[in-house]
């Protein structure tokens, strides 16, 4: 990590915002591998490796034809450029697209016959795949009621899930948790119906390679009116080298219903880089709201730039129903390159949509990142709030798309992305995109601090702070207000980061 | 990488139409050089991402759009009030006879032909050559097809404080016209010389504007492009400021089926100042693009980007605007704000505002809204006695106010103040 001299601390920049960035971003703390024995599917992907794949989680014709058209299309296709990222050409035939532990070979039925070695690992990480109460190192939790503190797991190790926890008590509540291999299996109709259906099949490079090749992932069925009775989560886990990670989760809220759902990763240090191509579809039904929280924390490769993993991530939800309503919080540290954009599609009307995001990048980590917002119903409703950080020799892009189509009438946007630089060796980047086409709705983009309300600016002022004692509370406290929006799970990131202040920001 | 088929035979067929200008050694070297970058580019198609909101066919076409020519009837030509040295174009060709002879101290003025017909000139380390560094990391391909084949122009060199403006003044008279100009100026050292353009030129107009602003030089630009609907225009200019100079750009758009003005200026000295603003008015069948690229290379120095668009029936406004803040350029002020009024519900706006910064102390910020007028202003009004149509006129004005005054010759704001004034009446739903 490279050391931070006083003379890099500027004025305007606290101290402790500079600490926090490089103690968050600089050592990375699950940088071990789990020594177990794993099989691969030979290297590199092609039509065999595809119907390997299928084979291996038992799929039915439909979902390897599926597959197969896919890696059609992604054949024909070719990488995109136009993201601010740099890093040497990847060979998609030198990876291996399958790894799993040798004991998943007959899939355990329950918990109990999980090879203990992989339940170590998850509990090293802070992972409970015991139906426990309480969360490891959350503080304050045992004071929670215990309604309140579960939180069902599912548990993707390389290419497979190793095992999905209170998958009972969640079935007495009508919602089916389980890992996407079982889904195809199990609920054969409701996969058919919304797989491909928000991230189609040939959407993008990367999302097209995910579509053949996937290997895993999670699946949600809310139904209607049902309110989730505790917190979803899966963690991704890369063990394996030379194996890329192609994840796939659907999450479908039905009418009236209500989820959370979190998603942790993590990777052992190597000094090959490593790819990770998700993604994540979510169906928001009428009156139905979906919050799905990230902390991404993929190994970032060392201080020279070395290894990492490279993030290529297609995440969209579509609000399809009126009054429904998604929110993306996102914190990613992690990851040598990161390429993601959460998106919105605002389809329903009042229908609404929110991305908070907190990116920081160190050494020599590449982040473009941003979200959608695609206003297609009257009324539909935007927040965008994006704060960038970037420090040693990183690179960080905010890029963001606007769009209110002539039918999205009276809908509203809000978008503020403020950087912060920490040396003089990192850039910051923003690149929105802003498209109006009819003249009822409002978009406001904005990309200063300054802009701090002026109504609890003279409140402060009023009660004696100077104007800058002022400008920092409020500045804080809106941070806090973005962090707030992290569940309770992810409160030890969140308490770190809450040490962030974004005084000195540029656009 | 090789270009796409469609877009070498887009490229090849415009070229093969035109000629260049016959001229001596540095000239047909320095069009040699423009032909060979384009044909590396190729000219713009409309799948790229530079042209993502504004459609280039028009303007890459062999031949142009006809425009019909338009006559305002009984009104005072713009700028006519203010003593100037005219220079008068009829369809991108300089008319010796409608202009003035310029003798003025600290200026001189020669047209590119007899220039370039010279074995060695001035103009020769700058024509083609801030075009060239332009083109980076952007590709503008008109403006390199525009120093190959620029049929008309002028160089014009200022050395001292110029008491007057240079003024030209671009008449539209045949509806199949194609002009290409390109203009090179250089303000020395301590010099100070104001710019001034109107006129909608020809059916289609290519124009390129190179300028190179010494240490403490100062450089004032204000250009109204012509009222005519059908025009199609496609300009650019290229700036390079020295240490402690200072650029000013306005433009007033009202009308014009489509025109995309580029401005591409490099800060290369410490505590240079770059200001570009402009306003446009559509109604109806009406693109106007705004791209800009503001490069920082230098510490202490100023940016700022004000563009205003009030658009109604269809009319599309477009900004592209980016500050790039390039390592070491520190204390850097950039500023940027685009916004538009839509008037009504068939207008619409498109804008990528883009930052790109690699200094730590630097304060650089961007903003950009669009919307309708604000209902309780106009309420307000409306609750003083002001009538609907002329409280959205003056609402529309103020709008507009923070553009114009980047304007510093008051006479010349309250000028195009007035005129955006008429238009707005003349428009009134």
């Amino acid at each position: 990590m490279a050391q931070l001299d006083e003379s890099q601390i500027r004025e305007g920049v606290d101290r402790e915002t500079v600490e926090t960035v490089q103690s968050m971003a600089g050592k990375y703390k699950y940088g071990w591998e789990t020594e177990i024995e794993m099989e691969y599917a030979p290297k590199g992907v092609n039509d065999d490796i595809v119907r390997l794949i299928s084979g291996k989680n038992e799929e039915p014709e439909w979902m390897t034809d599926w597959r197969l058209q896919a890696l059609a299309r992604w054949q024909q296709m070719k990488e995109p450029k136009w993201a601010m990222v740099n890093y040497p050409e990847i060979d998609f035939q030198d990876q291996y697209y399958y790894a799993r532990p040798k004991s998943m070979e007959t899939k355990p039925k329950s918990l109990d016959e999980v090879d203990p070695k992989l339940l170590a690992t998850y509990e090293k990480l802070g992972i409970p795949l015991k139906e426990q109460m309480i969360l490891a190192g959350v503080e304050g939790a045992e004071d929670m009621p215990a309604e309140g503190r579960k939180v069902a797991v599912d548990a993707v190790f390389d290419s497979v899930s190793v095992g999905t926890t209170f998958q009972a008590e969640l079935k007495k509540a009508g919602v089916i948790f389980c890992s996407i291999s079982e889904a195809i299996r199990e609920h054969p109709e409701l996969v058919k119906k919304y797989l491909g259906s928000v991230v189609p099949q040939s959407d993008n490079f990367y999302a097209t390679l995910n579509s053949a090749v996937f290997s895993d992932g999670s699946f949600v069925y809310v139904p209607p009116g049902v309110r989730c009775p505790m917190e979803l989560s899966t963690y991704f886990r890369i063990n394996a080298e030379n194996t890329g990670q192609f994840e796939r989760t659907l999450i479908i809220a039905d009418k009236g219903s209500y989820v959370s759902y979190l998603e942790g990763c993590t990777a052992p240090q190597r000094d090959t880089a490593q790819l990770h191509a998700a993604v994540v579809e979510i169906i928001v039904e009428e009156d139905a709201e979906v919050k799905y929280s990230t902390v991404q924390n993929w190994y970032p490769g060392d201080e020279n730039g070395k290894g990492g993993i490279y993030n290529f991530v297609t995440k969209r939800a579509d609000c399809r129903g009126d009054r429904s309503k998604v929110m993306w919080t996102q914190v990613e540290t992690g990851s040598a390159v990161t390429w993601k954009y959460p998106s919105c599609i605002l389809r329903g009307d009042d229908s609404q949509g929110e991305f908070y995001s907190i990116a920081i990048t160190n050494n020599w980590q590449q982040a473009d990142t941003g979200t959608k917002m695609v206003h297609l119903g009257k009324n539909t409703r935007s927040r965008i709030v994006s704060k960038g950080i970037s420090a040693g020799h990183a690179q960080n892009t905010y890029r963001g798309l606007v769009s209110m189509h002539p039918k999205a009438k009276n809908s509203r946007n809000y978008t503020q992305c403020d950087s912060l630089l920490i040396g003089d060796q990192c850039g910051a980047h923003t690149v929105p995109y802003i498209e109006v086409k009819n003249n009822s709705s409002r978009v406001e983009h904005e990309a200063t601090t300054s802009k701090v309300d002026d109504d609890q600016l003279f409140y402060c002022r009023s009660r004696g702070m100077d104007e800058e004692e002022a400008v920092a509370l409020v500045v804080n406290g809106f941070c806090k207000e973005v962090l707030q929006a992290l569940p309770m799970e992810f409160a030890m990131e969140a308490q770190q980061l809450v040490a962030i202040s974004l005084e000195g920001s540029v656009g | 990488m090789a270009l796409p088929q469609a877009k070498l035979d887009a490229t090849e067929a415009r070229l093969a139409a035109l000629t260049p200008l016959a001229g001596g050694a540095w000239l047909t070297a320095a069009q040699d050089q423009a032909v060979a970058r384009l044909r590396a580019m190729g000219l713009p198609g409309r799948r790229d991402e530079y042209w993502r909101y504004t459609r280039p066919d028009r303007l890459i076409s062999v031949e142009p759009t006809p425009a019909s020519v338009f006559k305002a009837k009984d009104e005072t030509p713009i700028f006519d009030a203010f003593d100037a040295i005219k220079l008068v174009f009829v369809d991108g060709v300089f008319s010796p006879d409608l202009s003035d002879q310029p003798a003025v101290d600290g200026l001189e003025i020669e047209r590119l032909s007899d220039a370039g017909a010279k074995d060695i000139h001035w103009a020769k380390d700058l024509y083609g050559v801030l075009e060239a560094r332009g083109q980076n990391p952007v590709e503008r391909p008109l403006a390199a097809l525009n120093t190959a084949y620029a049929q008309d122009g002028f160089l014009i060199r200022a050395t001292g404080k110029v008491s007057k403006p240079v003024r030209m003044i671009y008449l539209h008279e045949s509806t199949t016209s194609d002009a290409i100009l390109h203009h090179v100026i250089k303000v020395e050292e301590g010099a100070d010389l104001t710019v001034i353009e109107n006129g909608p030129a020809a059916a289609r107009f290519n124009k390129v504007m190179e300028v190179d602003v010494a240490d403490t030089g100062a450089f004032h630009h204000i250009r109204a492009q012509g009222r005519d609907h059908e025009r199609q225009a496609a300009t650019h200019i290229f700036a390079r400021l020295g240490r402690e100079s200072l650029f000013k750009s306005f433009t007033l758009t009202a009308n014009g089926v489509l025109t995309r003005n580029e401005v591409v200026i490099e800060l290369t000295g410490d505590d240079a100042s770059a200001h570009v603003a402009g306003c446009a008015l559509g109604d109806g069948d009406f693109l106007h693009d705004d791209t800009v690229f503001i490069t920082h290379d230098a510490v202490n120095c100023e940016s700022r980007q004000v563009f205003k668009k009030v658009l109604r029936n269809g009319a599309t406004g477009v900004f592209q605007g980016k500050i790039l803040v390039k390592q070491g350029a520190q204390k850097t002020d950039g500023y940027q704000i685009s916004q538009s009024l839509l008037l009504d519900d068939d207008a619409q706006f498109l804008a990528k505002p883009e930052l790109e910064i690699y200094a730590d102390d630097v304060a650089c910020s961007h903003g950009s809204t669009s919307g309708a007028l604000d209902e309780t202003a106009l309420f307000y009004l409306r609750s003083r006695g002001v009538p609907v149509k002329q409280a959205t006129d003056m609402l529309t004005l103020a709008f507009l106010a923070e553009a114009i005054e980047e304007i510093a010759d008051e006479a010349i704001a309250d000028e195009i103040h007035d005129r955006l004034a008429a238009w707005l009446q003349r428009r009134r739903g």
